[in-house]
């Protein structure tokens, strides 16, 4: 317990209302996935801020180098007709 | 006033109301972030459940008293909560053995107590079960994380397991309020719970690799109002504002 830098942290992941998918709230320690849960039962939805959680361990989400944010993301930027912005739709046509 | 159903919400509130302010002290102090938050957030359904019963008793008490009264302005042998609630949080493994050893009973309790003909106690504990069914696998999720953990958590956890045995037998005592109300069909009989209780109880600690306590003799007393030393400290604290400042509001 008290060497709780051995706790390996955990990214929270929670899902505020059915039909909404789930976001990323946070992250936490704890020993085990299951303690995870838990933890983050408490910490995130003790407002009743969902209805379901997920948690994953930290290392094993690959993340984007930042350093890398150039190639990566910075061409998109300039491409507007990548937007499906450019059609006329009939009036009823809904929730495009 | 219906004396006796008076006393027997009190029975029922004054371990919550304990037990909530003993978990509470760690509020800011917990051996972690996240289980500082689980032990507070706890503690506040203690309190709410709390709330519940005193509103309730204040009515049945049919004067001008409130259920602030009841909770901060009794002295220490007007308290009649069980003598394990009030044990002092030692350490981890101790506040969590003092849990798992209460919420075992206290679930057991409410699901006898929602069967009661007094609507209102029937509701407060439909609404409680919720709440105390997660302090159980809460607790009981410690009991077994530490008892099944390294060798000093396990010696931590083993030495609170066998200080607080003593005090589980008097969660079956029945006060003279509880057989009046057992005969009404209002109260639950405690004594009935006892042999699910410990069943329970040992299967969470033979699963936690610990032993059981063979130890015979009970300590009782909290609920004829005569408590160990600590409650008064507790109540000290619990009381200080509306002592110093009668009255106060917020």
């Amino acid at each position: 317990m008290s060497d709780k830098k051995n706790w390996p942290l955990w990214e929270i992941f929670v899902r505020s209302k059915n039909g909404l998918e789930h976001r990323h709230f946070g992250s936490l320690h704890a020993a085990d996935a299951e303690m995870a849960l838990e933890n983050a039962r408490d910490v995130y939805t003790r407002r009743n801020e969902g209805v379901s959680i997920w948690v994953v361990e930290s290392k094993n989400i690959t993340a984007s180098n930042p350093e890398h944010n150039g190639e990566m993301f910075e061409p998109a930027q300039d491409k507007v007709y990548r937007h499906p912005t450019f059609y006329d739709l009939p009036d009823e046509v809904k929730h495009m | 006033m219906k004396q006796n159903l008076y006393n027997y919400i009190l029975g029922i509130a004054d371990n919550s109301l304990i037990l909530g302010q003993r978990l509470g002290e760690l509020t800011g102090h917990g051996p972690s972030l996240e289980t500082d938050i689980a032990c507070t957030n706890i503690s506040l359904d203690l309190f709410g459940q709390v709330r519940s019963y005193f509103q309730y008793a204040a009515k049945i008490a049919g004067d001008n008293r409130t259920e602030d009264d009841i909770a901060m302005l009794r002295k220490e042998r007007e308290y009649v909560n069980v003598l394990l609630v009030e044990q002092p949080n030692r350490d981890f493994a101790y506040t969590m053995a003092r849990q798992f050893l209460f919420d075992v009973y206290h679930l057991l309790f409410l699901q006898k107590l929602e069967k009661s003909k007094d609507l209102t106690l029937s509701a407060i504990a439909t609404k409680s079960i919720k709440e105390v069914s997660y302090h159980e696998r809460f607790s009981g999720d410690w009991i077994k994380r530490l008892g099944d953990g390294t060798e000093e958590s396990k010696t931590k956890m083993q030495d609170a397991i066998d200080g607080l045995w003593t005090y589980t037998d008097e969660l079956f005592h029945q006060t003279e309020a509880d057989k009046a109300m057992v005969a009404e069909g209002i109260g639950v009989d405690v004594t009935k719970l006892k042999e699910t209780y410990y069943k329970k109880v040992n299967e969470i600690l033979e699963e936690a690799t610990l032993e059981i306590p063979e130890s015979k003799w009970f300590q009782k007393g909290g609920k004829d109002g005569i408590h160990t030393e600590h409650l008064g400290y507790l109540l000290a604290e619990l009381q200080y504002m509306q002592r110093a400042y009668p009255n106060m509001e917020w």
